[in-house]
């Protein structure tokens, strides 16, 4: 892993993108990284566009300030594509990640010739499956810790067992589906 | 033993007012302090603390109620920002004077209006000449651990301030970041028992809180409170020794990055002070000696401290983040320099007002006014010193 890796999360209001960054930020502190979660605050509404961020590092973090130039751009609801600028600043030797079903080339035309890595996976299928309903952030969690390489397969895996029986305490029922929204994308999540 | 954890700097606050288990907290909401006090609310409701929490109606009943409660001889907490701190003010006022150590967890934010949620020092700054003494805080280590510190020093009988730790609405209260926090009982033993020596539920010691003082007293009581800040100073740095045998953090009237011998310096406060480090290390690596110095304690100013520290520096920028639309100079810089001018020491200096109503303080920026400041090095020229940094114009 690079010392300072930096990473924008896209996604709409009520969609946990927000909530996926910090359980990122979760799993990176608890294999000993320093780590920042932060989501940029507006006029925050169901459905409007917002982003988050994390830094992960392995030495302390002083900087404050919004992410410009990251190493990987997550991308949780792929109608964003066309809406905001996501590969903005997004470095080439990095990637961003969609949750989608567009076809290769759709995407490539909309992310105006980036040349860095693009990684898909639909989360909403991932979703369905496992949980019956649509939250995309748990597969998207998954699939920038894979892209990324943060952490291995399994500490992740056995992180996350832990996180959500601390997150779901009060509903225990989820933890199961959540487990397995995980593992899926965690072999779900391809290149183009 | 410190245990690694990772907060946010709210909750890094809630967790301290935890530890410190204070006699009362009166608090009323308002973004982006809003969840201190519903963590707080939460730990009275599971039997963490035995605070006694009063849900007020507004922010000036919050600051009446934790007046009452300290006048009475309990220790008493409370959390706001911008207008919340606005609404005080009359209340402010009244808790300095009646100097009642009352703790206040100011989480920063551009006061309305226009209505703007995000973070600026407009709120701080309306309040630094109220007689509270001020502490800031780069991140929510430094917003957790002057809450440990601040009961010790307001509490201290040359003192008997209130004092209020700042730290930066959202860009530090809603970011979770690594944390080093202290044992329960760890605190307790370190921020021990408030034993008031004169208050008003003493049935031996009949005493009037606030009455009327006119052209005789009044004046020499404002006196004794300017002594009081002053010796507020001493104080402080006697609790941060304290704090550092116990912690192994080291805290001063300020922090000094690269300053020794830096030929151009920044000087700012709270989250900002980070990536001026970040940018520093940057600089370093090209050769360019930058360097910080990062307030912490803005009241009482530590005048002769920060004057000797500036000293051999070529240009000093000194960045608010407020604008006392004054048309001239904002607070911390009327500060800097009014110190640099009674030590006889001639820098030159600029003021940069940025980052108004949580405008995002980049890298780029911040570099920007290192280059800037190797020009007036260079040429010791200063075409207007008072200045903006990443406010957008119209293009010509």
């Amino acid at each position: 892993m690079n010392d300072l890796i930096e990473i924008r999360w896209h996604g709409r209001g009520g969609q946990g993108a927000k909530t996926a960054s910090l359980l990122l930020a979760d799993a990176a502190f608890n294999t000993g990284k320093y780590i920042q979660g932060f989501p940029e605050y507006g006029p925050e509404r169901m459905g409007a566009p917002i982003t988050a961020y994390n830094r992960i590092s392995n030495t302390p973090i002083t900087i404050h300030s919004n992410i410009y130039e990251p190493d990987y751009v997550v991308v949780v609801d792929d109608t964003l594509l066309e809406a905001v600028d996501v590969t903005a600043g997004l470095k080439s030797t990095g990637a961003i990640v969609i949750n989608t079903t567009k076809s290769p080339d759709y995407l490539k035309k909309v992310l105006k010739g980036y040349s860095g890595d693009i990684y898909t996976i639909d989360a909403r299928e991932i979703s369905m499956q496992t949980l019956g309903r649509y939250f995309p952030n748990t597969p998207m969690l998954a699939a920038i810790v894979k892209v990324s390489n943060i952490m291995n397969d399994e500490d992740f895996i056995k992180d996350m067992e832990g996180s959500f029986k601390h997150k779901f305490a009060k509903k225990p029922e989820v933890i199961a589906g959540n487990m397995e929204a995980i593992k899926m994308a965690l072999n779900k999540v391809q290149k183009i | 033993m410190s245990i690694r954890e990772r907060l946010s700097g709210n909750e890094a606050a809630a967790t301290a007012m935890k530890q410190i288990n204070p006699d009362v907290v009166a608090a009323f909401p308002i973004t982006p302090s809003t969840e201190i006090p519903q963590y707080f609310s939460t730990f009275v409701s599971n039997g963490l603390v035995d605070t006694e929490f009063v849900a007020v109606e507004s922010e000036h009943s919050a600051m009446s109620a934790c007046i009452g409660a300290e006048a009475a001889g309990a220790r008493a907490m409370t959390a706001t920002s911008a207008n919340g701190l606005s609404l005080m003010w009359e209340m402010i006022y009244i808790a300095s004077s009646l100097r009642l150590p009352i703790v206040l967890s100011l989480v920063n934010r551009a006061v309305s209006g226009p209505l703007n949620i995000h973070n600026d020092h407009s709120d701080a700054m309306g309040v630094r000449d109220a007689g509270w003494i001020m502490l800031f805080s780069e991140n929510n280590q430094e917003a957790y651990d002057n809450l440990l510190m601040a009961h010790r020093i307001a509490e201290n009988e040359n003192v008997l301030l209130p004092l209020m730790v700042c730290q930066d609405g959202f860009i530090t209260s809603h970011s979770i970041e690594n944390i080093e926090l202290e044992e329960d009982s760890e605190v307790k033993k370190f921020v021990g028992e408030y034993h008031p020596k004169h208050y008003l539920l003493n049935d031996k010691e009949p005493i009037a809180v606030g009455p009327l003082d006119v052209q005789s007293y009044l004046f020499e009581h404002k006196a004794q409170q300017a002594e009081a800040m002053k010796a507020a100073k001493d104080v402080i740095l006697q609790v941060a020794k304290d704090f550092e045998n116990w912690t192994g953090r080291h805290y001063g009237l300020f922090e000094e990055y690269m300053l020794d011998d830096s030929e151009v310096a920044i000087v700012c406060m709270n989250s900002t002070a980070g990536t001026a480090k970040s940018v520093i290390n940057d600089l370093r690596k090209k050769g360019i000696k930058a360097g910080l110095l990062k307030i912490r304690v803005y009241r009482p100013f530590p005048y002769e401290e920060v004057a000797n520290a500036l000293s051999n520096q070529k240009a000093v920028a000194v960045l608010d983040k407020a604008d006392s639309l004054n048309g001239m100079g904002s607070a911390l810089f009327e500060d800097v320099t009014s110190s640099m001018y009674v030590a006889g020491k001639h820098v030159p200096m600029v003021n940069y007002v940025y980052g108004i109503g949580g405008r995002d303080t980049t890298s780029k920026d911040i570099e920007s006014v290192y280059n800037d400041l190797i020009e007036v090095a260079k040429s010791g020229k200063i075409d207007n010193p008072y200045r903006y940094l990443g406010l957008r114009r119209e293009e010509n």
